[in-house]
């Protein structure tokens, strides 16, 4: 394994100078060096390259014989018995990837007394759904959830598995990729496949300053959580016919964890939200957030923040949005008082509505705006609210 | 008793400045320095509280380049008492599953242990699949987010694991691997002192070759990574919609119109 420079087609541009993101190439005399023990073969400087001038060679690979695995499969996600809503973007673009692929998608849902939603998958999408239902699955586990993922892999040999990016899916999809030694994309917000049946995914990187291209050529399944949020829902269709098949749960379930007690912190989720109104670092005082809470309460929303606000403990972390926060995609986003850093706008830019208030023009959060206002939060705010009172008062 | 504890730390590009070349449509790097990853501080913080709770040994591990060892002699600062560095080009380019199928090797090179602690998740990499992949490469079982840690027992642990909703109150028996929160404490800010003992401890380093004792090489770095990065590219930037300008009062005004025009007030 090797990388290398093509001295004769380096042009000496330098576009994989700043492409490294380890620092490790330099431009000297006129042609592009890799620091080859820093280099981390990450690939960014090939891609970067428009020349062709950087090269990866890679001893041949041990053959996977792909041939047997075929069709898409989702797994369902749900919350003390009811379907949790990546479940529906789950299906949504498991459907467009089967439907390209031409082949068919399968839904696995688990649960105690879940049985009874899997007709709803089918309306939203599948062909088939597997259900596990018993008693001893009540509680979200990484141990016998991944065993029965991994059956029913097993039983279907899909070609792609996707799984939901909450903080469930998340910890739960590694450890089915390790166990069938396959590759696993974190958190994607595109995805599609090419002409070999390929799964072509997208997600950002570096904090969301860069789009990576992933791909998982010859192993099976190709896995990925799919962030929440960024993908549609699928509809309902009621006349929609699909197979619903019993699976069965293992007398013996390994379980190794056990759950003493789940204690519920919070009322609405900011997930959950049709309209969010968000405050940043615009926002002078903790208190002042009683000002935005009186217009998300005109509005029928909920408040959220930047992790300037955050951090200073004036909000929840369960209320930040953002690369390291929430993911949400509300119909009205009101952002007064942010700037619009790529980590923020990671996690909210996809609402159907943004509003920025900002008194600096040149803020970044303007540019993702449908309506922008320039002006001081302290005063438009109030105003706001005072017109929105009147209004419901008479 | 005494808790013989592993914590996993990375080095990572500092990204707070990331900055993007607006013409080239690349990453400016120029001046980017290296720095610990922030949850791994967390999850060094915790195993040295550990260790001062209940007595024991901390060893820190990292998988990169030879310069890493400026993350493990941080570490050392902190209060662990041995740091492995695991370095060869034989291991880069490696993808989740080929990193925690080295670090798994490297682990069990290093022989008993209780507890192993990873962050949360890097803040380049941002995948949080290490951990959980490295608990199923050595078959033990783990909890993931935790926040707290309520009781250390003889073989087993109680701990608060971050939920949507809230948080769970799980009890997992050692030996486990735990990935903490930033919320679990605030990492100490080494001595002088520390410092200067950590800058002359002893790091050792293995290459493949120590590895492939007991582990296949062809599971290392790029060659036993599934996945490949194909393409990195800038997303493009919107350009905005309407901005209103003037006077607050009308300003506040126009929007409410505006919101009513959209359906937003009923
Ligand atoms: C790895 C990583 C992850 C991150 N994750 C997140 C994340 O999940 N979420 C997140 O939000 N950030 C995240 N950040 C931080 C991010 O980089 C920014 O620091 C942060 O988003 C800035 O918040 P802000 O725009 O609210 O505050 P600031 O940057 O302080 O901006 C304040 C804005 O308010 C305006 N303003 C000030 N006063 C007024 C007023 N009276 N009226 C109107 N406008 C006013 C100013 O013009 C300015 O534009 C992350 C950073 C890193 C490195
Ligand atoms: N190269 C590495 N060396 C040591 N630990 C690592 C490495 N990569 C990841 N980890 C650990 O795994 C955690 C999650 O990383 P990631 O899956 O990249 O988000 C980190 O917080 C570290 O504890």
């Amino acid at each position: 394994m090797a990388i290398e420079v093509i001295e004769e087609k380096c042009s000496g541009c330098g576009a994989c100078v700043s492409a490294c993101p380890y620092n490790c190439i330099q431009l000297i005399e006129g042609k592009a060096k890799i620091d080859e023990n820093c280099c981390q073969l990450c690939g960014a400087c090939v891609s970067s390259c428009g020349e062709g001038a950087i090269r990866i060679s890679e001893a041949p690979r041990k053959a996977f014989d792909k041939s047997k695995y075929r069709g898409v499969m989702v797994v369902a996600e749900q919350r003390r018995g009811k379907i949790h809503r990546i479940t529906y973007e789950l299906l949504w673009i498991g459907r467009k990837l089967a439907d390209k692929l031409g082949e068919t998608l399968t839904c696995v849902l688990i649960g105690s007394g879940i049985r009874k939603e899997a007709e709803s998958l089918i309306r939203r999408g599948a062909d088939r759904v597997l259900v596990y239902d018993d008693e001893r699955l009540e509680k979200l586990r990484e141990d016998p959830y991944a065993d029965l993922i991994v059956d029913a892999v097993r039983a279907e040999m899909p070609s792609i598995l996707l799984m939901g990016g909450t903080s469930f899916g998340r910890a739960l999809a590694p450890v089915i990729a390790a166990r069938l030694k396959t590759g696993l994309t974190a958190d994607c917000t595109g995805l599609d496949v090419d002409e070999e049946g390929n799964l072509i995914q997208t997600r950002p990187a570096y904090g969301g300053n860069i789009m990576a291209t992933i791909v998982c050529r010859d192993r099976r399944p190709q896995m990925a959580t799919v962030r929440y949020k960024v993908m549609k829902e699928a509809e309902e269709d009621p006349d929609r016919k699909g197979v619903v098949v019993e699976m069965r749960v293992p007398e013996k379930l390994r379980d190794r964890t056990v759950v003493l007690r789940e204690v519920v912190e919070e009322g609405q989720s900011i997930e959950d939200a049709e309209v969010i109104v968000a405050g940043g670092g615009g926002i002078r005082a903790p208190e002042d957030f009683k000002l935005l809470e009186e217009l998300a309460n005109l509005l029928g929303g909920t408040v959220a923040a930047s992790r300037v606000i955050v951090d200073k403990g004036w909000m929840p972390k369960s209320r930040q949005v953002g690369l390291s926060g929430k993911t949400v995609r509300p119909k009205l986003y009101i952002a007064c008082g942010i700037s619009g850093s790529v980590q923020h706008l990671a996690g909210m830019k996809n609402s159907d509505v943004i509003v920025a208030i900002n008194k600096d023009p040149s803020a970044r959060i303007f540019d993702y705006a449908k309506i922008g206002v320039v002006g001081d939060l302290y005063e438009i705010v109030p105003e706001m609210i005072r017109i929105l009172r009147e209004m419901k008062a008479g | 008793m005494g808790l013989r504890i592993i914590v996993c730390v990375k080095q990572v590009p500092a990204t707070q400045e990331v900055k993007i070349d607006p013409e080239r449509g690349t990453l400016i790097r120029e001046g980017i320095e290296v720095e610990t990853n922030p949850f791994d501080l967390n999850a060094l913080e915790e195993g040295v509280r550990i260790k001062e709770r209940v007595g024991g040994k901390v060893i820190a591990i990292s998988m990169g380049p030879p310069q890493a060892e400026s993350t493990l002699r941080e570490a050392l600062a902190m209060g662990a008492d041995e740091a492995i560095l695991l370095s060869d080009r034989a291991l880069a380019g490696a993808d989740t599953l080929a990193t925690s199928y080295t670090l798994s090797c490297a682990i069990r090179k290093i022989g008993k242990f209780d507890l192993i602690i990873c962050g949360e998740k890097t803040t380049d990499g941002d995948t949080a699949q290490v951990g959980p992949e490295l608990a199923e490469n050595l078959g033990i079982p783990f909890v993931p987010y935790v926040r707290k840690i309520e009781e250390i027992g003889e073989d087993y642990l109680i701990v608060h694991r971050e939920i949507e909703e809230g948080y769970q109150v799980v009890r997992v028996p050692l030996p486990c691997l735990l990935t903490v929160t930033k919320d679990i404490n605030d990492p100490r800010l080494p001595s002088l002192k520390d410092k200067i003992r950590a800058r002359k401890a002893q790091i050792r380093v293995w290459t493949a070759e120590d590895l492939a004792e007991i582990c296949e090489r062809s599971r290392f770095g790029l060659e036993g990574s599934p996945t490949r990065v194909i393409k990195v590219e800038t997303p493009p930037e919107p350009t905005g919609g309407e901005v209103l300008r003037g006077d607050p009062k009308e300003l506040a005004k126009k929007l409410v119109e505006k919101l009513i025009e959209l359906g937003f007030v009923r």
